[in-house]
């Protein structure tokens, strides 16, 4: 094998220029398959966590519905149809009944990594002669740290803030700024149901949602209580974050009949983001493999003609003893060097640029965190580049290796 | 080694066609023998089946009918492999063409088929390569590439080559062919030197009627069949 290898070492040595041709062309596609397929992962993963980061992956609620049975329903027997409607929704608030016993149990389940509660309330800034409508969120700021990234998404003022101090309000960008509110400001609440308050702003928040930064806010869960002058117990939502998102679907139903409440699942509340996902994904495979293909190509046709330079050498190769499987070898081999050369170099050069990429300033309103374009440097995009590379480079060679190890030397020999 | 017949080759009854595009029979019941140390030349006119004949005892012809046996070894319908390793082992081959590998130097064309055999080290054989270049008067040559020699060094350097594996016998197919007289003597020396005092069997195809009968034995074809 040795001998073969140093054989297949001169054949290109002699077509140097042919042969780095050859390994440039599946270096180029390494390094693109590499390059698009981290880039394109990363925007994936940014787009994604947009939402996903801040979604809990089940939510518990209690809707306002319209009452399942009418009274007239209970007398009358099915051959007849009603249209009697006049029990309406009852006026019940939006609290989730034994709310702390719930949170309880799914504390105790193995599947899930984390609970919090959740306090929304709907309330009115007044600025000037201007109400503006506005839902504060009571959060239990820890949780939301831990769990749901809300550090990240502060543009000004400090999490620990809000956790710590009483009577202190974080508000959406869009908010802030119509109100021309800065930290450190206080601002006037009013509730639903007409209490007012003085909350002091101790951060500015920026979901990357101009919508719904000019409606969200955020306060300590207290404070909420507060303010809805409720007990510590009254919660309106629970948000369930599990250690696998794939089971959230099903467990949403599970913990709707369980526990008697709404639930919603993040696959059925955000089900664009996986479609887009796949289909960005799907198409940056498809030009990496169509790279691979193309420089495939490029090798089998340098070999086709390196094949048909060294018929001579071939032909005395094999009267001298070796055999048609030795000179497969050594064209597979000449095939395979071209290929993990071109290979290791295209996946350094994936990397660097990958680096210059993630090094491209990248600013968006829309994104405070983000300072430069977000790129995916997993390993796993590296491995199968690689795969891909031996394995089209194999092929390519495997058809001009073959023909090779066919040439008849009786021919070649008595035809000159 | 040979025992009994004390015959190096041996050919029986081999038939041969060309079927494309009619059938033609190129060599039809031919048989004969080379013994150990026996220089033979082949002659006949041309299209006489002289070198169809030769790549066939070369084993590198494999359709035909009859039985070639070298070495007492039979080699009707061995597979490629096996035939790969008796040409690597038994057989020299020098051919009207030098066909040594440009990529290579002089000293690695003659060693390519050694280090293929691996019955020895690279450095013994390197060491035989050496030998054989400096027997041949070409020692000088070693390290140049093989295209930067002239035409009768390249046929010595083809001769060191077919004898790195001190093979049974050494086939040619028309060795002079491409050389002047000058050159040509020189191999015909060599080719006796090689019968003479290394023992080894030696089969030329040749039409050089001066040539042929300088050896020790010529047997003559025409139209496919041995008549002398």
């Amino acid at each position: 094998m040795r001998l073969l290898f140093s054989i297949s070492l001169t054949l290109l040595r002699a077509k140097l220029r042919q042969s780095i041709v050859a390994a440039v062309g599946v270096m180029f596609s390494i390094t693109m398959f590499v390059t698009l397929l981290g880039f394109m992962n990363g925007l994936n993963d940014l787009l994604d966590g947009l939402i996903l980061n801040r979604t809990p992956h089940i939510r518990l609620y209690n809707e306002l519905k319209a009452s399942p049975t009418q009274p007239i329903d209970l007398t009358t027997d099915s051959s007849t149809h009603n249209f009697v409607r006049n029990v309406k929704p009852k006026n019940e608030l939006p609290k989730l009944r034994n709310a702390q016993a719930i949170m309880d149990a799914l504390k105790k389940d193995p599947r899930v990594l984390a609970v919090s509660p959740r306090l929304v309330a709907q309330v009115f800034f007044n600025v000037g002669t201007v109400d503006l409508n506005a839902q504060v969120n009571g959060i239990d700021v820890t949780q939301e740290v831990l769990y749901y990234r809300f550090a990240d998404y502060l543009t000004e003022g400090d999490p620990h803030d809000l956790a710590t101090s009483a009577n202190t309000i974080v508000l959406g960008k869009g908010l802030a700024d119509m109100m021309e509110a800065s930290i450190g400001e206080t601002v006037q609440v009013t509730t639903a149901t007409g209490e007012r308050a003085m909350l002091r702003v101790s951060g500015i928040f920026q979901s990357g949602i101009a919508d719904a930064d000019k409606v969200q806010c955020y306060a300590n869960i207290k404070t909420v209580q507060k303010l809805l002058a409720r007990p510590s117990s009254y919660y309106t939502d629970i948000n369930v974050k599990l250690h696998d998102l794939l089971e959230a679907p099903v467990m949403a139903q599970e913990l709707a009949r369980r526990f008697d409440v709404d639930a919603l699942d993040i696959q059925t509340a955000n089900a664009q983001f996986e479609t887009g996902s796949d289909v960005r994904n799907i198409i940056s495979y498809a030009v990496g493999v169509v790279l691979l293909i193309v420089a495939g190509f490029g090798i089998y046709n340098i070999l086709n003609m390196m094949i048909y330079e060294k018929l001579d050498a071939i032909a005395i190769l094999k009267a001298t003893g070796f055999s048609g499987s030795d000179v497969r070898r050594i064209f597979l081999l000449l095939s395979m060097i071209i290929g993990i050369a071109g290979g290791v170099s295209g996946l350094i050069g994936g990397f660097t640029l990958q680096n210059i990429i993630d090094n491209i300033p990248f600013v968006t309103a829309a994104l405070p965190t983000v300072k430069t374009f977000p790129i995916d440097y997993s390993p796993k995009y590296y491995i199968i580049a690689v795969t891909f590379a031996l394995l089209t480079t194999w092929v390519a060679g495997w058809f001009p290796a073959r023909k090779a190890s066919q040439v008849d030397p009786v021919e070649i020999i008595r035809g000159k | 080694m040979s025992e009994g017949t004390g015959n190096i080759l041996e050919v029986v009854k081999v038939n041969k066609s060309f079927h494309d595009p009619v059938t033609v029979p190129v060599l039809k019941d031919v048989s004969m023998a080379v013994k150990r140390g026996e220089f033979v030349s082949v002659t006949g006119k041309s299209g006489c089946g002289k070198s169809t004949l030769l790549y066939i005892l070369s084993t590198m012809d494999t359709d035909y009918e009859g039985q070639v046996i070298i070495d007492n070894e039979p080699t009707f319908g061995l597979t490629g492999e096996r035939l790969s390793q008796i040409r690597n082992e038994k057989i020299g081959f020098v051919f009207q063409f030098h066909y040594l590998l440009s990529e290579f130097s002089v000293l690695k064309n003659v060693m390519l088929p050694g280090l293929k055999l691996a019955k020895r080290s690279t450095a013994e054989i390197e060491a035989r390569a050496m030998e054989l270049l400096k027997d041949l008067q070409v020692e000088d040559q070693a390290l140049k590439m093989a295209n930067q020699l002239s035409g009768g060094q390249k046929q010595r350097v083809a001769i060191a080559r077919s004898m790195i594996n001190d093979p049974l016998i050494i086939m040619g197919d028309e060795p002079t062919g491409n050389l002047d007289k000058k050159n040509s003597e020189i191999v015909f020396d060599i080719f006796q030197k090689i019968a003479s005092e290394h023992k080894r069997s030696l089969l030329v195809v040749t039409h050089d009627n001066d040539f042929a009968a300088r050896t020790d034995r010529t047997i003559v074809m025409d139209d496919g069949r041995v008549v002398g």
